[in-house]
């Protein structure tokens, strides 16, 4: 990482810290901040956290590989969450799921070549009723068929 | 598709009666804390999060609690598969919500009230937030509300990031406390050790939901509806093969056939009560009311018609226990994995019935040995389905063999 992006990304973290505070709770809204702007929280990120809020780095990564919405290493630019549980299942998803690889020329658990699109499934997301369903980042669409998933995931940039 | 807080105001006995933001807190404010855990021990709520612990119990242990500090938690984890009716109630009924956690802190003198809200449910963040701030303008929600000395109450919302485990109470502390969200032993329990140490009531969106209600009408008004073990309504989320799925209001003691009328069901082969954590009842027991009595539901039903293979079903299941586990304890992180390596068996047909049976005993005892709710109910699918579909199950390869 060149000295510049570590200087700023420092500073951010500071910002954070003078948001949420310095205490063993805030940490894991400062993690979710930095997972939003950056699609990971980086080693330097965890140090710095570790840091400011006087806890041990291990501390910081173990609370990381705990959540699925957290991760260490850079993800996509944009997070496409396919819903698996059983009521998008009977829906349809696996078409859906046949359609999206193809489409990306990925398969779930991967991220493009251009680094535009992570895929990647994820327990019931509370639309049950409106499946099959998926999050991009955090929108959520539902009563998706094969080609509205693909349309909607050739849109985003 | 865009999120907004909805108006689109169904109807139903109990909490989809009619409410006006803040009629609640008034009421409650000229009660007082007394009338008010009088009423709500009158009404014989229960709690709607799954567990069905009596909501009065709790608030009277933690009113009693002696400390300089008190929180109020609602929790908006709702990860159940299948459940989604706290979706509704916060997008569509956010002052039955948060006037319920008003009252809950008037009561036990908590000033300070957190919602967890799933991540996955980010998109209602900001619509959540908007609405809040209008309810602080309104003065229903910060200092001195409603202009009553020393009545202050302020909520804010935390989210979650993606784990099923942290609706577990004990768990969901550990998270809001910047920490993995594992369970921790109870007791102690969270009205006397909660969130940084402080009494702390943790409930779920619809219990609070239905406080709103009971304080403004009264305990005997909401036990006219459900039955006398099950008071009041529940709300259904209903998914599946119906031409209805959606959130549905019915007073507990409903038969589950008479749901399933409801919504449009046919050829129903199963129903699955409390999600992935319930019990798959096959169509021989529809006879069976819904309440916590019989069959226990914290609001997720779904629906199997007859072309369903009720092995898959149980798969994806056992997939989503494996993968949510904290894996904290031995019985349920290796257990869960067990009772997986049997349907994998049985889908090759490379299995014996002792087996099997050594199986179901193994999810009898993850039941006991678990440390929390996910392992002690993780068997349940795995054992309802193997005993009421055994046939269709087990018994595919091993034509003429008996039953196990
Ligand atoms: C694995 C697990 C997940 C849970 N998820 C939720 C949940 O999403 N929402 C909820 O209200 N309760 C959930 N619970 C139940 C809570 O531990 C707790 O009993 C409940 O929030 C108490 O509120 P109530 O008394 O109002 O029901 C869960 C329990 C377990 C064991
Ligand atoms: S039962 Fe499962 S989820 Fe609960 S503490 Fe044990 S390993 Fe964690
Ligand atoms: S099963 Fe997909 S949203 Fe619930």
């Amino acid at each position: 990482m060149l000295e510049l992006e570590k200087n700023s990304l420092s500073e951010e973290i500071e910002n954070l810290v003078k948001q949420f505070g310095s205490e063993r709770q805030a940490l894991l809204q400062i993690l979710q901040a930095v997972q939003r702007k950056h699609k990971h929280v980086s080693d330097f990120a965890q140090q710095e956290i570790a840091r400011l809020l006087n806890i041990h780095p291990v501390e910081v990564y173990s609370v990381i590989s705990f959540y699925s919405f957290l991760c260490s290493e850079p993800k996509g630019r944009n997070i496409v969450r396919l819903c698996r549980t059983i009521s998008c299942d009977m829906a349809g998803k696996d078409k859906v799921v046949t359609a999206v690889k193809r489409e990306l020329g990925i398969t779930f658990g991967e991220t493009t070549n251009d680094g535009r699109v992570t895929l990647e499934f994820t327990n019931c997301l509370g639309m049950c009723d409106q499946g099959p369903v998926m999050l991009v980042n955090e929108k959520v669409f539902t009563h998706l068929n094969p080609e509205a998933a693909v349309n909607i995931l050739n849109e985003v940039k | 598709m865009e999120i907004k807080l909805e108006n689109k105001k169904r109807s139903g006995p109990v909490l989809f009666s009619e409410y006006k933001r803040g009629d609640g807190i008034r009421k409650a404010v000229e009660l007082g804390r007394e009338n008010i855990l009088f009423e709500l021990k009158n009404s014989g709520l229960k709690g709607r999060g799954g567990a069905g612990f009596p909501t009065s119990t709790k608030w009277m242990l933690s009113a009693a609690a002696n400390a300089d500090k008190k929180f109020i938690v609602c929790n908006a984890d709702e990860g159940e598969p299948g459940t989604f009716k706290d979706r509704v109630l916060l997008l569509e009924y956010p002052e039955l919500v948060f006037d319920g956690m008003v009252i809950a802190g008037f009561t036990i003198g908590a000033q300070t009230g957190i919602v967890y809200l799933r991540g996955e449910y980010e998109y209602m963040l900001q619509p959540l937030e908007d609405y809040l701030a209008k309810v602080r303008e309104d003065n229903l929600l910060g200092k001195n509300i409603l202009g009553k000395e020393n009545f202050d109450f302020d909520i804010s919302i935390r989210l979650g990031s993606g784990a099923y485990v942290c609706g577990e109470e004990t768990a969901l502390i550990e998270s809001l406390e910047g920490c993995r969200g594992e369970p921790r032993n109870r007791p102690p329990y969270p009205v006397n050790t909660g969130y940084l140490g402080y009494p702390t009531v943790v409930n779920n969106v619809e219990t609070l939901a239905s406080v709103s209600h009971i304080v403004l009408k009264g305990g005997e008004w909401f036990k006219k509806y459900g039955t006398d073990k099950s008071t009041g309504s529940k709300l259904f989320s209903v998914s599946g093969d119906c031409e209805k799925p959606g959130v549905y209001e019915l007073p507990w003691g409903t038969k589950i056939k008479e749901l399933l009328e409801i919504v449009g069901a046919k050829n129903t082969k199963a129903v699955q009560a409390g999600g992935a954590s319930g019990t798959c009842i096959p169509k021989t027991q529809f006879d069976r009311m819904l309440g916590y009595e019989d069959a226990a539901t914290g609001g997720s039903i779904i629906i199997f018609n007859e072309s369903r293979n009720m092995l898959k079903v149980l798969k994806n299941f056992m997939e989503f226990f494996i993968e949510e586990s904290c894996g904290q304890c031995t019985p349920c992180r290796i257990g869960n994995i067990k009772l997986m390596d049997g349907i994998e068996k049985i889908e090759s047909g490379e299995f014996t019935f002792s087996y099997i049976n050594n199986l179901k005993e193994l999810g009898r005892t993850m039941q006991v040995a678990s440390k929390c709710g996910l392992g002690q109910s993780s068997p349940n699918s795995f054992i309802s389905i193997l005993e009421n579909f055994k046939e269709e199950i087990l018994n595919t390869n091993w034509k003429g063999k008996e039953n196990v």
